[in-house]
């Protein structure tokens, strides 16, 4: 294996796995309030949809980017309104969301192109990798790490930030609290409803922002179904990651990892059908999410965040 | 002033009618300014729609054709949702069923009596829908794995799979590139009563006999409720949940696979593209909006049918996306979901005056 080949398999890895993280990271925050929101695939292909149609318009990906941001934190609202205030079924309040964004998504794909018709297969601005200045020329990591495009580099800079909010600060640690338990969070005076409606629409916002790299940085345009799954495998991922967003970044870092596997076995002819290296992920998901529950299990560790998925009502008893 | 909610010692009764009725009118008023933001007249695509799905014999007919797998599935995904097993591989189970029931009506029709071709179908459909359901629940049941991930996966599996089916080795040699497999045979068809009506209509209601029977009259059924209401005090009173989710998971699984092989054998009669669109997911809407009683179930997936045939209505008549009916089941699943609260609590508008009022708030 000579350096090109492992340079080109880092380039797609981290490119592919990119949005992954994102959608990872928003969730984490999101579930670590307490709310479980299984809505990311609809509202990451709503991101991809509304930043690629404003970009193509408007000539312009940042203000594809401020679009999928705003539309996907108002997705993150209704989702927080239902469950918070009106104290919905999670599950349930997360498949609508999914079905409604994945409606909405493809019908925007298939009316918002020019005169009515399709936005497949138009190009429109994107956001292009450029070399980072000094770090690119690090051997390997440097064409490969540091040869990305603005949102990933944005990505190397959001990580350590969100670690240290969740581990290092204040308001990190109110944000456990209010995750692990939301009763003695509310008599230490944090306002859990506040709270949970904030980190239910940051997180929906991050996973607007994996929609938008799908469709302006990593695949650039539009495809019906553009997210195929990659919101459900977010979900798994932060399983994986055990709520901690520095192991979701080796679980991006391995998703993204089959994802190149697959690009370079079909580039490559492989005799294996087009339909079974496509269903890698999704194997690959069970397998991981197998291994994972198993080893937690095995070690007698609760990583989810106890009060996940349970509305909390001050006047009724847990 | 403020907004107080006071719990319901029993759910509202008025609430289960009105509550999905609001919720619907509701949807459609916000699909009709998502639509009329894209520049589609509503009244104009909700007519077509209506005329589409109800307005002629052919589109009742029509719309009925929709409602079978919606009902197989959804009744699937009701009984597992029962006990909070929460199923979302309806869609993938759906697959299988299909992929079995062709397998059977492709390469093994030959061997068979032509009386036997159908109930082999069947149960081989059952089987496959059931297995495919067994994967999620065993490991949940075992190891706790996360069924929903777990389902959802295996939704993509399956659908990949019949895609590489009838495009790739069970391609129709003679089909001039058709994709899809051969026409099956005729002793491989779902009797049809009217219009493209079949036989899969009997077999959903009885389905929901079963569901209702199981549920209402069984121990089982009552071990499946127990846990639904409270895992906790089913555990401390002995209920094997791994147990029930498996055999929940096989009823589940298998009424899937009987849709499957209703699409495949009543409708298409081939496997082609086509199956897996999204029946699988409608069905958790379906069961919710009836909130999980399988005769609403039945009625719910006829209103839902209908969305579905005056979806692809709008899109032959006014070249609007068939997505719209998504984006309104979508909507109406919201507004049902907000609603729910009213079936649960008694709401209450306090003015700033009552406020200190102690009675106003009851605490728990």
């Amino acid at each position: 294996m000579d350096n090109a080949f492992i340079v080109s398999i880092l380039i797609i890895t981290i490119r592919a796995g990119t949005s992954l993280l994102y959608a990872t990271l928003g969730e984490i925050f999101t579930e670590r309030a307490g709310i479980l929101n299984l809505g990311v695939e609809g509202i990451m292909i709503m991101g991809a949809a509304t930043s690629f149609s404003t970009a193509y318009y408007t000539n312009n990906p940042w203000l594809g980017l401020i679009a999928a941001i705003i539309v996907c934190g108002f997705l993150g609202l209704i989702h927080a309104f239902l469950t918070i205030t009106l104290r919905a079924d999670q599950v349930v309040s997360g498949l609508a969301m999914t079905i409604f964004g994945t409606g909405l998504a493809s019908f925007m794909g298939q009316r918002l192109g020019p005169r009515g018709t399709t936005l497949i297969g138009l190009q429109g601005p994107s956001f292009d990798r450029f070399p980072f200045p000094l770090l690119n020329h690090l051997p390997i990591l440097g064409p490969s790490f540091f040869n990305q495009d603005i949102l990933v580099y944005i990505l190397y800079l959001l990580i350590p930030i969100l670690w240290f909010f969740l581990y290092k600060t204040r308001p990190g640690l109110k944000l456990r609290a209010v995750g692990e338990n939301p009763r003695a969070s509310d008599s230490m005076g944090i306002d859990v409803a506040k709270s949970r409606y904030q980190y239910t629409i940051l997180g929906a916002v991050l996973i607007g922002i994996a929609g938008s790299h799908l469709s302006l940085g990593y695949l650039q345009g539009w495809a019906e179904n553009i997210t195929g799954g990659r919101g459900w495998i977010a979900i798994a991922l932060v399983i994986f990651a055990t709520w901690n967003p520095l192991r979701a970044v080796l679980g991006a870092l391995l998703f993204g990892g089959i994802n190149a596997i697959q690009f370079r076995m079909q580039a490559a002819g492989t005799t294996i059908p087009a339909s079974f290296l496509n269903m890698m992920p999704y194997i690959f998901t069970i397998l991981v999410l197998v291994i994972i529950t198993w080893w937690e299990a095995f070690r007698k560790r609760i990583g989810a965040p106890s009060a996940l998925g349970l509305p909390y009502v001050r006047e009724e008893k847990d | 002033m403020k907004i107080s909610f006071e719990k319901r010692i029993e759910r509202s009764k008025l609430s289960v009618i009105m509550v999905p009725v609001i919720s619907f009118i509701l949807a459609l008023l916000s699909g009709a300014i998502i639509l009329l933001s894209f520049g589609v007249n509503p009244l104009q695509a909700y007519t077509v729609m209506i005329r589409g799905s109800l307005g002629s014999g052919y589109a009742l007919s029509e719309t009925l054709v929709k409602a079978i797998p919606l009902m197989l599935t959804g009744l699937g995904v009701s009984i597992s949702f029962r006990m909070l097993f929460w199923n979302i591989g309806a869609e993938g189970q759906l697959a299988m069923g299909g992929i079995a029931a062709s397998f059977v009506a492709l390469f093994l029709e030959k061997f068979l009596q032509p009386i036997l071709v159908l109930p082999t179908m069947f149960i081989s459909a059952i089987l496959a829908g059931a297995l495919w359901g067994l994967i999620p629940a065993s490991l949940k049941a075992i190891l706790g794995v996360n069924e929903i991930l777990t389902t959802l996966m295996m939704n993509y599996i399956a659908i990949l799979l019949v895609e590489y089916l009838y495009l790739g080795p069970w391609r129709d040699p003679e089909g001039y590139g058709f994709p899809g497999t051969a026409p099956f045979p005729k002793t491989a068809w779902l009797p049809r009563f009217t219009g493209r009506i079949h036989i899969g209509i009997i077999l959903a209601i009885l389905a929901a006999t079963l569901i209702w029977f199981i549920l209402n009259h069984t121990k089982r059924g009552y071990e499946i409720r127990i846990i639904g209401q409270n895992p906790r005090a089913a555990r401390y009173t002995g209920i094997n949940i791994g147990r029930n989710i498996l055999i929940v998971m096989l009823l589940s699984g298998g009424l899937a696979g009987i849709a499957g092989m209703a699409e495949v054998s009543g409708i298409a009669r081939r496997l082609c593209s086509g199956l897996t669109v999204g029946y699988g997911y409608t069905a958790i809407i379906v069961a919710w909006l009836a909130s999980l009683n399988p005769w609403g179930i039945l009625l719910i997936a006829f209103l839902i049918g209908g969305v579905f045939v005056g979806g692809d209505q709008i899109q032959i008549a006014m070249q609007t996306p068939a997505a719209v009916a998504q984006v309104l089941q979508g909507a109406i699943l919201f507004f049902m979901l907000g609603g729910t609260i009213f079936s649960n609590y008694r709401v209450r508008i306090i003015r700033g005056l009552e406020k200190n009022n102690p009675g106003a708030e009851p605490h728990g």
